[in-house]
């Protein structure tokens, strides 16, 4: 077992979880790779969102474990989530609309002194922030029509990029990205493609949920199917296999 | 390609024609300047017209007068501000303040001492706060109405159990009296409270982290605690502030009247939203800066002024000011609208 989860960045266990008399997540185990994109898939209610907010510390498992580099840990908040190294692009995005994008940047850990005083009592560094974003944001090449302004002013392909370059940035081990193009235009959704390619080549290990086969047959290295809570296939997709994803989704056998 | 393009983020028919569209984006970029400069516009223009009408309303002694009883209110808004910031509103504070200044007041009467009666005070003030912060957060309450209505009510009560007779009691130390009621220069000491109250939250709400929270709490709640934000304790921490607030009002208005009373605060809590809102601070959270209570505050004391000089009716003060609230509210709604225009506008334009 352990000489398995040794080559593994995230191992998720034996996952359960209930909501009441809901059975969300029935006995999931996934892996992922560093420098890889791991594509999860299933129909609307599988328990995708589900599982993914147990990795990111919004949910507790009821039972069964995830493994940080082969490690068991347990992630008990969405900040615990972040100082471990696991970065979530929400499908709501999670950005302030009333901040600037340098802002939602570094929301919830500013760059900030003197180190002795607790977090929340420290002055803020903002210069040093802008120019970290502003790095960052043409690194990936994301253009904003202002930097200043808050997001509330920006499209939506904009706050998306915004959202996804922010987990680039902090992320160490994991990015999850929970529907990063469902409300996107055609050409804003390849520009969040090609964020996310960038982030498998700096070696993270993504989670990609998506609805779109096109995008995980482009982009995904490797595929897990939920069906109702379980488990219920795992395979590299291609266009060969597009066919059988969607069987294995939809629960019809093909 | 893919069939899955999902919806578009909802585009106004026709409005995607390059040279409209950046026209149209201008107006809009204009009307939200004005909207953000609106209050101190208006602070202005009345000042200005009502500096017309009545020769007096300009004259230092004056101005000066408007600043004293200006000054409660606007130290209190700046507490109100930071609650309606996260979304919230603290309507104990008038009760917290008469309580304070009873409590003061009793204090007093054992030891003739201004740094123990002004302890005495904002310690009541702070307790008032952290129950309503921890009672909210902690009880689960659906919103801080209901338990700042619980403590307006408690404190109110409390402040006439404790009052000696039930009502006013005469007596201050020299100190308190001084810095509520005296002048410096001609310029009220309590205005000084004020410049430092707003100084000390102005440097806490925009340079330190603890500010940036509260933006970030008010302005999307859910996404604070996805991003690893203490929300708890970033609310409570206001309430805390809006208590400590209460507290230093009672100061000053206890010092301003020589006295402490049961009866002091009584719908301050109304006044100091009131100042918030028509300042130009989101009763929607999250948007919203300490000048917009300071301006909101003197727009009010400007506008009892005013028509105390020109003789109207105390009554007619009540009704303009509820006017007043009514605009500034659509003013709030018209800013979300516009912003949502230059959101659509801004995908128009790069897609």
């Amino acid at each position: 077992m352990s000489a398995s989860a040794a080559t593994s960045v995230l191992a998720v266990r034996h996952a359960q979880k209930r909501f009441g008399a809901v059975h969300a997540l029935k006995d999931v185990s996934l892996e992922a790779y560093s420098g890889e994109v791991l594509a999860l898939l299933g129909d609307n209610g599988a328990g995708k969102s589900t599982l993914v907010k147990c990795i990111s510390g919004v949910h507790a498992l009821d039972d069964g474990e995830v493994l940080l580099d082969g490690e068991i840990v347990s992630i008990r908040s969405p900040a615990a989530a972040r100082r471990a190294g696991i970065e979530t692009v929400y499908q709501d995005l999670a950005l302030f609309d009333n901040l600037t994008p340098a802002q939602n940047f570094y929301c919830g850990r500013e760059l900030a002194f003197p180190a002795w005083l607790p977090q929340g009592l420290r002055f803020l560094k903002s210069a040093a922030m802008d120019r970290e974003t502003a790095a960052v944001l043409d690194r990936l090449k994301v253009k904003l029509p202002k930097f200043d302004a808050p997001v509330a002013l920006m499209s939506g392909g904009q706050r998306q990029a915004i959202a996804v370059a922010r987990a680039t940035v902090f992320a160490r081990k994991v990015v999850i990205l929970d529907e990063p193009t469902a409300a996107l235009g055609v050409r804003e959704s390849r520009k969040v493609l090609d964020l996310i390619a960038q982030l498998r080549a700096e070696g993270n290990a993504v989670i990609l949920i998506t609805h779109n086969m096109e995008h995980v047959v482009e982009l995904a290295d490797r595929a897990v199917v939920l069906r109702q809570g379980r488990k219920v296939g795992e395979l590299k997709p291609t266009r060969a296999s597009q066919q059988e994803l969607v069987s294995l989704i939809v629960g019809a056998e093909a | 390609m893919a069939q899955v393009v999902g919806e578009q983020p909802e585009i106004a028919p026709g409005s995607t024609t390059g040279d409209r569209s950046s026209r149209g984006t201008a107006a809009v970029s204009l009307g939200l300047r004005l909207l953000s400069m609106g209050p101190l516009l208006i602070l202005v223009l009345l000042a200005a017209v009502i500096g017309l009408l009545t020769p007096n309303f300009l004259k230092p002694g004056n101005l000066s007068n408007i600043l004293a009883q200006t000054a409660v209110i606007a130290i209190v808004a700046i507490g109100q501000h930071l609650v309606i910031l996260t979304r919230g509103i603290d309507l104990s504070v008038g009760a917290n303040l008469a309580l304070a200044t009873v409590i003061g007041g009793l204090v007093f009467r054992v030891a003739d001492s201004a740094p123990l009666v002004i302890l005495a005070m904002l310690l009541s003030g702070v307790a008032v706060g952290a129950i309503n912060g921890t009672a909210y957060v902690f009880g689960r309450l659906p919103h801080p109405f209901i338990i700042t209505l619980a403590t307006l009510s408690i404190c109110r009560g409390l402040a006439l159990e404790l009052a000696i007779g039930h009502t006013t009691m005469r007596g201050m130390p020299d100190a308190i009296a001084t810095i509520g009621g005296a002048t410096t220069f001609g310029v009220p000491n309590s205005f000084f409270v004020v410049f430092g109250v707003a100084a000390i939250v102005l440097l806490m709400a925009k340079a330190m982290v603890w500010g940036r929270w509260i933006y970030a709490v008010g302005g999307e709640p859910e996404a604070a605690v996805q991003m690893g934000i203490p929300v708890k304790g970033v609310l409570i921490s206001t309430y805390v502030i809006s208590g400590l607030c209460a507290g230093i009002g009672a100061v000053v208005l206890a010092g301003r009247t020589a006295a402490s009373s049961p009866l002091y605060g009584n719908l301050l809590e109304l006044d100091t939203i009131a100042a918030v809102i028509i300042g130009g601070a989101s009763f929607l959270g999250g948007r919203g800066h300490i000048g917009h209570a300071l301006i909101g505050a003197v727009m009010i004391g400007v506008i009892r002024n005013a028509l105390n000089l020109l003789g109207v009716d105390v009554f007619f003060q009540m009704i303009a000011i509820g006017f007043i609230i009514v605009v500034a509210v659509e003013a709030d709604v018209l800013r979300n609208r516009l912003e949502a225009r230059a959101r659509v506008m801004q995908a128009a334009r790069t897609s």
